[in-house]
């Protein structure tokens, strides 16, 4: 059994704390200002245009939503899975979830052609669409994930925390699900209209969700100077590296089907040979140093050991995630559609050619305003509310490690 | 010990209050979803209107169809080029085997099965019962999910705020939009459309707009005898726009 765990508020009062909140801000004011100037203007002050249709902060936004996906892992390992270890670390897991949905949710609602009409899009339904199923897989989320933290905080409900977990588990495998199926389920595009877009949202889910988690674990211990073992670093550090694995599977499963079908060829040397910047993207940073570098960091019996290295790893697989949905959602439209097949196209509708897009800098605001709202919540609610352990040292996380420690002292972290 | 007793009731309090409000939230939606969308008023299910596309008469550089569809329904130039929101277009097809051009206007092709409907949360994307697909301009959210799912790239975006907007044909800033086969001439009894109009004005006659459903009709008595093929056929969409030639 694992020694009780004792949670308390974060003090909210350094200056550090006060730093950040004082920089989330000023994010999040960058994107609301981002938003008021589409508002006003139109979304032609953005890269966005008829051609390319989601941009950055779609990027941004499917980032958020498939990492709090992933970051309730933890809570899950605990709940369902029941591995004690991470039974401290279960609340934060819960809150990130939470905190990263509505961080990314707010992108989406504001990058709407018509943010106000909100209400129409939860009074109107349309269930062959699956963004209207997203609209309830993402607020039922919240409201299951919120139960199962309220499961969990007050001590005469902590016998049903196992259910509020299995439930909250099942919902973010579908959730994921239906994020993947967003493109999935695009028959005209070549990129898209693939059933294995799912599951390989859910790996990524996993993947990134880990990756954001660990660097949250690492910068809220670090910052409430709690003592954080290796114990627990070196349990996720491992997960990290077989999802990161995972998401590789799947990116290759999905590329060797495609090269086989002659019709997709063309779409698929776009991405992996003459695509420019996401032939870039795809190789250089979602695999290389998305994938392969974080695997060689995270499993390397020596630099393994070492905190930096695993924080480095975790955001390299964030920036490979980056990447990867870049080259998912924007290249997957800028390959222009094959209206008909055999013939060149040309037309002032930009038929036939690459679509240009260009990042711009109230689509950035946006994200990062998103970005920053999610984890000004996070901050704030840690303030408040008793999320975080005091302790996650190696005796905590496991009583008999001391006696372990003493025998084995020099245990590689890796394997 | 009393200060801390009660600070825990007051985070109960909080944790269920938001629970409550999140829980509300999701179950909201719910309640409304008794209203059915009330769409397509006056339409004829016995109709489906479509155009039959002969791309043997229609002229290379001739831009008549465009031209008057974007006049007749206010759609502008604003000079940007990227985010001008284009109903109709004329392509130009180049064989890769042989080198052979023509050219042909492509426009909605008014799908019986249409994906852009299919994928729309709000139900803003919606078919008429006579086969006329459409965006209503009081439900579409702007998500433009719709524009990703067209096989045709028929639709645009409307990137700025607009003025001198016709009143038959509702346009803002922040809804998709694309070629409603001048539905409001349909309604007024004229059977025609605005490129239908200015094709056989210009004498190239290369379009025939029809009720596909009325085997009398024209456009069904061409189909039938000449034969005709679909965009993207493969998709198994049955756009009621045909074309000949291609």
């Amino acid at each position: 059994m694992t020694a009780k765990t004792h949670f308390r508020e974060i003090e909210g009062r350094s200056p550090g704390f006060l730093a950040l909140l004082a920089g989330l801000l000023v994010l999040v004011g960058l994107g609301l200002l981002a938003a008021v100037l589409k508002g006003t203007h139109g979304h032609y002050i953005t890269g966005m245009n008829n051609q390319v249709v989601w941009g950055l902060p779609h990027i941004f936004a499917i980032f958020l939503v498939v990492a709090a996906s992933g970051a309730l892992n933890a809570a899950s390992f605990s709940s369902v899975f029941g591995r004690v270890a991470y039974k401290p670390l279960a609340r934060l897991s819960g809150l990130l979830a939470m905190t990263l949905l509505i961080g990314g949710l707010v992108i989406l609602v504001l990058d709407l052609g018509r943010p106000d009409r909100l209400v129409v899009a939860m009074t109107h339904y349309n269930f062959k669409s699956i963004f209207a199923w997203n609209i309830f897989l993402y607020t039922g989320f919240l409201a299951v994930v919120a139960v199962y933290l309220w499961f969990m905080m007050e001590r005469r409900m902590n016998g049903y925390v196992p259910v509020a977990g299995y439930v909250a588990f099942l919902w973010r495998l579908i959730l994921t699900t239906g994020t993947g199926s967003i493109f999935g389920f695009l028959v005209a595009r070549e990129a898209y209209d693939a059933a294995i877009l799912a599951p390989m949202f859910i790996a990524m889910s996993f993947s990134l969700g880990m990756a954001v988690f660990i660097l949250v674990v690492m910068a809220t211990f670090a910052g409430t100077e709690r003592p954080l073992g290796d114990l627990i670093l070196r349990r996720m550090k491992n997960l990290l590296g077989i999802f990161v694995a995972g998401v590789l599977y799947f990116v290759l499963a999905y590329h060797l089907t495609n090269l086989y079908a002659t019709r997709l060829h063309g779409i698929e040397a776009f991405v992996l040979l003459n695509g420019g910047i996401y032939t870039f993207l795809f190789w250089f940073v979602q695999i290389g140093l998305g994938s392969i570098l974080p695997l060689v960091l995270l499993f390397h019996p020596v630099w393994s050991q070492a905190r930096r290295v695993i924080a480095a790893a975790a955001g390299l697989v964030i920036a490979g995630g980056l990447a990867q949905l870049y080259v998912i959602v924007i290249g997957g439209q800028a390959y222009p559609l094959d209206l008909f097949p055999g013939y060149d196209m040309s037309s002032s509708f930009f038929d036939g050619v690459v679509a240009s897009y260009t990042p711009s800098l109230p689509e950035l605001m946006l994200g990062l305003g998103g970005t920053a709202f999610a984890f000004l919540l996070l901050a704030v609610v840690m303030k408040f509310l008793r999320v975080l352990p005091t302790s996650l040292a190696d005796d905590k996380v496991d009583p008999h490690v001391s006696s372990k420690a003493s025998t084995a002292q020099s245990a590689p972290a890796g394997a | 010990m009393s200060t801390e007793n009660s600070a825990n009731v007051s985070r109960r309090q909080f944790i269920t209050g938001a629970a409550t409000a999140v829980a509300g939230l999701t179950v909201a939606p719910g309640v409304f979803l008794l209203k059915t969308a009330g769409a397509a008023n006056g339409a004829d299910p016995a109709t489906r209107w479509g155009l039959l596309i002969d791309t043997s008469k229609c002229a290379d550089g001739c831009t008549a169809c465009v031209r008057a569809c974007h006049e007749e329904n206010g759609v502008r130039s604003l000079g940007r080029p990227k985010t001008d929101a284009q109903w109709i277009r004329k392509v130009t097809l180049t064989e890769r085997e042989t080198g052979h051009q023509h050219s042909l206007p492509v426009m909605c092709q008014h799908c019986e099965n249409p994906p852009c409907v299919d994928v729309c949360p709000t139900k803003a994307s919606f078919i008429r019962p006579d086969g006329i697909v459409l965006v209503n301009k009081h439900t579409c959210i702007g998500c433009r999910y719709c524009m990703m799912a067209c096989p045709y790239k028929a639709r645009s975006f409307i990137h700025e705020p607009l003025t001198d907007q016709k009143p038959h044909s509702p346009r803002g800033k922040g809804t998709v939009e694309s070629c409603t086969l001048c539905v409001h001439k349909v309604d007024r009894g004229e059977g025609t459309t605005a490129c239908v109009e200015a094709c056989n004005k210009d004498g190239h006659r290369a379009m025939v707009f029809g009720d596909l459903n009325d085997p009398s009709s024209e456009i069904s008595r061409r189909l039938k005898q000449e034969g005709s093929s679909a965009i993207r056929a493969d998709l198994r969409l049955n756009p009621a726009v045909r074309y000949q030639g291609i």
